[in-house]
Parts: C-alpha cells; sequence; structure tokens
C-alpha cells in the first residue's frame, strides 16, 4: 500500500484543482515591475552613452576645433569629420581660435556607443546624452550631420558663425572668462543674418524657432558645401 | 481622396484603417537570435519590459508563423543563407527589424567575414541602432513598425499601387553594395 494517495482534509481536497488559480490571483495585488514604456520612460543612468551632442561656448561660437581625433578613435570608423580655417574677413568664425568643424556626421548604424570618441575630444566639444530613442526607416536618415548633432541654443547664446567676444582669445574661452555673447556679437549677427533678427531675445529659443539651419531644412548632407552654419 | 484611391475605393479605406490598426497589436516576431542583441531582444519578454503590451510576446518557434523578423546580431556570410530562408519562410505580410550596428550596416566589423548590413539579403522596414539596444530602443522599434503597419494598403488596387510604388522605388534607389561614404 506504498502508492496510497494522502489526503489533506475535505477543503483542501475540495479546493485542490483551483490552487493554481490562487496564485494567479494573488498575484494581481502585487507590485507591478512593468516599465509602462512609450508613456512613463524611466530615467537612463546619468552616464548612460546615448546620441552624441556637439556643445557651444557660452556666446554660442561651437566648441569643436575639427581635429578629427573622434573620427581616429572610433573603432567602427562611424564618424566623418571635415575641418575647415576660420576666416573673420569672410564672416565665416564658428569656433574661437583657427579652425572649426566644417563638416561633422556620425552614422549611428555603425556607431558602438563606445565613448571612445567622447574621451578623445580635447575640448569637450562631443558629449553624449541620455537620449536613445533612434530607430529610423531609412539608412541615410541615421546618418546625423552636425546641424542635428548641435546642441541647441541656451540662453545668451548666438547662432555662429560671429566674431570671437572683443578683446578675448582662444584661451579665455576654455578659462571660463566669456560668459555669454556681448551687445557687440548681438549687433553683429542682426546686421549679418537678419532671417534669425526676432530671436535676438536673450532667450534661446527664439532663434532655435527663427533659424531654418537649427530646423534641418537648410543642411543636408550631400550639400554641406556653402552651408551658413 | 478620389484621386489618393482610385477605382472607388473610398470604403475599403475606412476598412484598412481599422484592419491595419487590429494588425499593429498582432505582429508574432521569430524566435531566432544570431548574437548578444538576442539577449536584449528576449529582454523585452521579461516583465520588465512586457512586449506583450503590444500583443507581440508570442515568439514563433515556426518561421511559417511568424510575421516579424527581427535580425539580432551579426549576419556572417555563412549564415545569411539561413537567414534569407527563414525569411522566406515567413508568409506575407512580414516585417524585418534589423536590431543593432551589427545588423544594420556591420558595426565595427568591417570585415570578409560579416555581412554588411543584413539588408543586402533581406528587405528591412526599421533599422534601430545600438550595440546593443537597450530593450526600451527595441520597443521603440516594435512602435515605429507599428507606425508603418497602421499605414499600409492592405486591399484591392491600392495594395497594387503601392506595391508597384514599392517596386519602382525599389529599381530606382542605390543598390547598397554601391553606397559610398558613411554609407558604405
Amino acid at each position: 500500500m506504498a502508492d496510497k494517495k494522502k489526503s489533506g482534509g475535505f477543503f483542501s481536497d475540495l479546493f485542490a484543482p483551483v490552487a493554481g488559480f490562487g496564485v494567479t490571483f494573488a498575484s494581481q495585488f502585487k507590485k507591478q515591475y512593468t516599465e509602462e514604456y512609450p508613456e512613463e520612460k524611466r530615467p537612463t543612468a546619468p552616464r548612460f552613452h546615448g546620441r552624441h551632442q556637439l556643445n557651444r561656448h557660452p556666446d554660442g561660437l561651437e566648441k569643436c576645433v575639427g581635429c578629427e581625433l573622434c573620427a581616429w578613435a572610433c573603432p567602427a570608423d562611424a564618424i566623418f569629420v571635415e575641418g575647415a580655417n576660420n576666416d573673420d574677413a569672410a564672416d565665416q568664425r564658428f569656433s574661437p581660435g583657427e579652425r572649426y568643424g566644417r563638416v561633422y556626421q556620425i552614422n549611428y548604424l555603425r556607431c558602438i556607443f563606445c565613448g571612445l570618441c567622447i574621451e578623445a575630444c580635447p575640448t569637450r566639444a562631443l558629449t553624449m546624452t541620455n537620449f536613445y530613442e533612434l530607430a529610423d526607416y531609412r539608412r541615410e536618415d541615421l546618418i546625423f550631420t552636425k546641424e542635428q548633432l548641435l546642441a541647441p541654443l541656451q540662453e545668451g547664446m548666438l547662432p555662429a558663425p560671429h566674431p570671437m567676444v572683443a578683446g578675448m582669445e582662444e584661451r579665455d574661452y576654455y578659462q571660463g572668462k566669456v560668459a555669454k555673447a556681448t551687445p557687440e556679437q548681438e549687433q553683429w549677427v542682426r546686421e549679418h543674418a537678419p532671417d534669425i533678427e526676432d530671436g535676438m531675445t536673450p532667450s534661446g529659443d527664439p532663434v532655435l524657432a527663427t533659424d531654418p539651419v537649427a530646423h534641418g531644412q537648410q543642411a543636408t548632407r550631400p550639400s554641406t558645401e556653402g552651408v551658413r552654419r | 481622396m478620389a484621386n489618393e484611391h482610385p477605382e472607388g475605393s473610398i470604403i475599403l479605406d475606412t476598412v484598412e484603417n481599422v484592419v491595419g490598426y487590429l494588425k499593429q497589436y498582432s505582429v508574432w516576431p521569430t524566435t531566432f537570435g544570431l548574437a548578444c542583441c538576442a539577449i536584449e531582444m528576449m529582454a523585452i519578454v521579461s516583465p520588465d519590459t512586457d512586449i506583450s503590451r503590444f500583443g507581440g510576446e508570442r515568439f514563433s518557434a515556426t518561421p511559417r508563423q511568424a510575421d516579424l523578423m527581427i535580425v539580432a546580431g551579426r549576419v556572417s556570410q555563412k549564415m545569411a543563407p539561413v537567414v534569407r530562408q527563414v525569411y522566406d519562410q515567413m508568409a506575407e505580410p512580414k516585417w524585418v527589424i534589423s536590431m543593432g550596428a551589427c545588423a544594420s550596416s556591420g558595426g565595427m566589423f568591417n570585415n570578409y567575414a560579416i555581412v554588411q548590413g543584413v539588408d543586402h539579403i533581406v528587405p528591412v522596414d526599421v533599422y534601430l541602432p545600438g550595440c546593443p539596444p537597450r530593450p526600451q530602443m527595441l520597443l521603440n522599434a516594435v512602435i515605429t513598425l507599428h507606425q508603418q503597419i497602421k499605414g499600409e494598403h492592405l486591399f484591392g488596387s491600392t495594395r497594387k499601387a503601392a506595391a508597384r510604388a514599392a517596386e519602382e522605388a525599389a529599381l530606382k534607389a542605390v543598390p547598397t553594395h554601391e553606397m559610398k561614404g558613411l554609407l558604405a
């Protein structure tokens, strides 16, 4: 009689066939762990490697000097940089100092988000954001150009090109002596780029709203030549 | 509207919208992973980022019952015919998500052993960067695909017209192996 079935009492036998549902029922009242992703996004870790950003100096000049160290550091060959000379005489001053990055492209289908490029960057021009929603329909759309990568204008910034702060040299920018765009720079931009005249307020956002380059309407990948920025 | 949809398919247009809406929430992926991206792909079935909220938790064990192929990982030259066969075995309509840098473009493996983008062998609908993409990024790609499925033309003359337009666009497009610059 070794296989005699053990009885667990009247109620235990009665509810045995449905006991499993008790687990299901009880789990309704447990805490939910699901992240309701598209509606509620949990923040990433602060140093999460997301989309890149090309930073600006406090007066709006670009930090990128077109040195191509990021492109050299990239293990996947995802970055293409082409430098050019700043030219005050021709109103082409994009960064303090001698050179600026004229063409800057990152192929996000090659990029492995390792961060070697931002480690290589000598001016902290290239950093990474926490943005990660990059899926797209076309391969070409995932090559981000300089216009898409440039940081939005903050308060006190003016869109490049414009002259450096009067009396300052390149070194002063890196020593933090430049706090924001001066009235002379504002005047210069108002004279040389009348299409963004409305955006001359101290807050940066109106500048973005009227700047066609910031909206990506002007500069597309094949014709980076002759683009204002 | 009459010009947009010839041959009087105005009623079908509404039906298409309804069917498209229903269809986008029943996309079944294939059980199919090639490398490290597959680990992140498994994570989207977990309670944390639950793909069953979008009707995709049923990873099909046979390609014949699957709608979506998530190419998760690098595709080696040796694996390429297998990937293509899995795609061919899937029933229409079918979609492909190229997950991660390696599947999308070869990533950092620019060498003789790896196919430089799975779009060399199968048509890709959504490209997803990342190495590997976090589960939320894959969910975002799935949602991006849902947007496409919702707008697809399914019936009658509109379907034929859409197929014809897609074919013309594909014939005009530059072949992937002829792309230059960062696209290469």
